[in-house]
């Protein structure tokens, strides 16, 4: 039959400038880039475009602007380049916003107090969340569920809504101190709101479900037998937790304190709504500048500096997953 | 159990030594999950130095009284001992006991080294000696150059190798076994089975293995025990159980068998006739069993103890017509599916002792079945 069709005169023509078209450079070219196109690039394609549309040219926007210089003016900042004359261009990269970031210790202060803060409530966080997330992993499959449910209802409701409802538990007449006054259990009200304290409490109650979700997934994925095993070979217990279900549980453990540790450090809501005066954290200074102060460029250079303290543990942790992901391959 | 003559009275065998003490003791055991009876009433006596399987299906409670000996689980009711040293309530940790599991429980985050000397560290020895231990129990296993590698880097068959040194470095009296060749492929089981044996021997210590696999079984044990139901049916040597089954069940489980129903006709003490229905035919058996006249029986015939002829035999009894229908070249031997005048088909199993075809039978023959009056296995249950 295939002898039958090449004799055909329409079929060999057909064939031949087949060919002749394969050949074309255009033609491999244009069935080259269709190839590469569909498919895994195409989905890989839209997260990318969605980051360079809302990450990347919003960056490069504050990163120009931090070189700029302070102006009264629309907008309140210098341009960066400026032509002189019609063939001579002149670019101005004004380099003391991110020197005055040195210059004034409130800058200094800041980035330093919001790592300590952040720092302390993920710490608290893996403390409440390990033992949470071990008890979940470790119930009946019908009760974890449930359990599961409950970690992440609290997202039903408004974030702002459940900071602002700490308020009403803590102020000097709020639920708590009612309660513990008519108790006759202190005299004066504790004064709770616009402290420390009240900052640690509301990043440590926002956070601890991007804590205990990880750590739980981790954990619930263990091999009990491994346990077993370890109890076997005549390990109590508690030492059989220390040296088999902690080592195992670090991805959990690393990934659990990022998602923690990151937004906490620029965390804004939260500081503004509960802390007081004195609770000195980035993402307020940021707000500050920009709305108080109207210095766009010192507020763009303190973004700047913020995203670089902040990429340097994602770059951490994207190394750790690396390494953990290769171990296991 | 049946008292036969026959049963092996092999050298070095405690269990037919009245005066012999047991090692391990399982003294009326049952074991309930809820409603769900696991281990029904199970008491066994297994001595030192034997490989004493648990052979069953799944689900018949094997893995559940290997799991009771090890501590992950308490008994419901009954006692258990180990050399003499009651078991209950004691926890895991404190047993002189060391099992390796079905999925080996290697330690993903510790290279086989660590992987091994966990159960010595655990002990507090001095790192010199724990050293020494390790590198003895990975050269047994010939695992020696592997020593810094993560079991993830490891063959299934290597990985089974590091889980049996780890479970025999603390020199366990006891190790309990649980499907040990379950995840290899056939060669590397086979293999695998005669060093188990051999490390056995050489260590001189008391296996229990769980298994479903009867082949493995009859290989490795010393004595297999058959559980069905959580009960143990029968204990005995490999080829009592084999030759000699109790009940219908275990004929049935251990290895291939054709079992006929019919009615005890004649019961004399030094043989019975069994009238079957299914068989179209009157078995004789040479010897005599203990059960009153006209009860429902069951004759088990191994395949390889029928044979084909082409000519009606001379003896008078065990002898049946039939058609081959089927025909499965095995290499060295050949096995037949014989339809009898009844319609019922038997499965008949020939060594090939001669190379020549033509001797050889072929399909749709008429052929006699025959049998030696020795061979048919009585059970009544």
């Amino acid at each position: 039959m295939g002898k039958a069709r090449s004799e055909d005169p329409l079929f060999g023509r057909i064939v031949y400038w087949w060919r002749v078209l394969r050949d074309t450079t255009a033609f491999r070219v244009s069935t080259g880039i269709a190839r590469r196109v569909t498919g895994r690039p195409l989905v890989i394609a839209i997260p990318y475009l969605w980051l360079i549309f809302f990450f990347v040219i919003p960056f490069i926007i504050v990163l120009k602007i931090s070189f700029a210089e302070s102006r009264i003016a629309m907008p309140p900042y210098s341009p960066l380049w400026e032509w002189v004359t019609t063939s001579t261009m002149q670019i101005k990269l004004t380099m003391s916003n991110f020197g005055f970031l040195f210059e004034d210790a409130l800058y200094k202060n800041a980035y330093l107090s919001s790592v300590r803060i952040a720092f302390i409530s993920t710490l608290f966080c893996l403390l409440i969340g390990y033992p949470m997330a071990y008890g979940m992993a470790r119930s009946k499959p019908s009760t974890r569920n449930i359990l599961l449910l409950l970690i992440v209802l609290p997202f039903w409701t408004s974030f702002l809504l459940r900071v602002y409802a700490w308020i009403g538990l803590l102020k000097n007449n709020g639920v708590i101190n009612n309660i513990l006054l008519s108790l006759g259990i202190i005299k004066e009200p504790i004064v709770m709101m616009q402290t420390d304290f009240a900052v640690y409490l509301g990043i440590v109650y926002s956070y601890l479900p991007f804590m205990i979700l990880p750590l739980y997934s981790t954990l619930e994925k263990m091999d009990i037998t491994l346990l077993e095993a370890a109890a076997d070979l005549g390990c109590r217990p508690i030492k059989a937790f220390l040296k088999i279900t902690l080592p195992l549980s670090i991805p959990g453990i690393v990934a659990g304190c990022m998602l923690v540790f990151i937004p906490a450090v620029g965390e804004y809501v939260i500081p503004a709504l509960l802390g007081g005066p004195d609770t000195l954290m980035i993402g307020r200074v940021l707000w500050d500048e920009f709305f108080a102060n109207r210095d766009w460029p010192v507020a763009s250079a303190v973004a700047i500096a913020m995203l670089l303290l902040l990429v340097i543990p994602i770059m951490l942790f994207q190394y750790f997953q690396g390494r953990e992901m290769r171990a296991h391959r | 159990m049946s008292a036969n003559p026959r049963q092996a009275q092999g050298r070095g065998a405690p269990w037919n030594d009245p005066k012999a003490q047991p090692y391990v003791v399982i003294d009326h055991v049952t074991k309930k999950f809820g409603e769900f009876v696991a281990v029904n009433n199970v008491s066994l006596k297994i001595y030192q130095g034997e490989i004493f399987c648990l052979l069953g299906g799944s689900g018949c409670g094997k893995t559940t009284l290997l799991r009771m000996l090890a501590g992950f689980e308490m008994a419901s009711s009954g006692s258990m001992s180990i050399d003499g040293q009651d078991m209950s309530g004691i926890p895991p940790y404190n047993r002189p006991v060391n099992m390796m599991f079905q999925s080996y429980a290697l330690f993903p985050h510790m290279t086989v080294e660590d992987n091994i000397a966990f159960g010595l560290r655990q002990e507090g020895r001095a790192k010199a000696d724990v050293r020494k231990r390790v590198d003895d129990m990975l050269a047994i296993v010939k695992m020696s150059q592997f020593a810094r590698r993560k079991p993830h880097q490891l063959s299934g068959g290597q990985r089974q190798r590091v889980a049996l040194a780890r479970s025999l470095v603390k020199r366990p009296k006891l190790l309990l076994l649980d499907e040990p060749l379950g995840a290899l492929d056939r060669k590397l089981r086979e293999h695998t089975q005669f060093e188990l044996v051999n490390i056995q021997e050489q260590l001189g210590v008391t296996f229990v293995v769980v298994t479903h696999d009867q082949e493995e079984a009859m290989t490795l044990a010393s004595r297999i025990g058959v559980m069905n139901h959580g009960e143990i049916v029968q204990v005995g040597t490999p080829s009592e159980i084999y030759e000699f089954p109790n009940s219908r069940f275990v004929a049935d489980f251990i290895g291939s068998v054709n079992m006929f129903e019919g009615r005890l006709i004649e019961d004399r003490p030094d043989h019975v006739r069994i009238a079957s229905d299914d068989l179209g035919a009157t078995i004789f058996v040479d010897h005599g069993i203990s059960a009153a006249p006209g009860i429902t029986v069951w004759a088990a015939i191994r395949p390889e103890k029928i044979r084909l002829a082409r000519e009606r035999p001379s003896q008078p009894d065990n002898v049946v017509p039939g058609v081959i229908k089927e025909i499965a070249y095995m290499g060295d031997m050949s096995i037949y599916l014989v339809q009898l005048e009844t319609g019922r088909i038997v499965r008949v199993t020939q060594p090939n002792v001669d190379r020549d075809s033509e001797s050889q039978f072929t399909w749709d023959e008429r052929v006699f079945l025959h049998w030696h009056a020795e061979s048919p296995v009585i059970v009544t249950q």
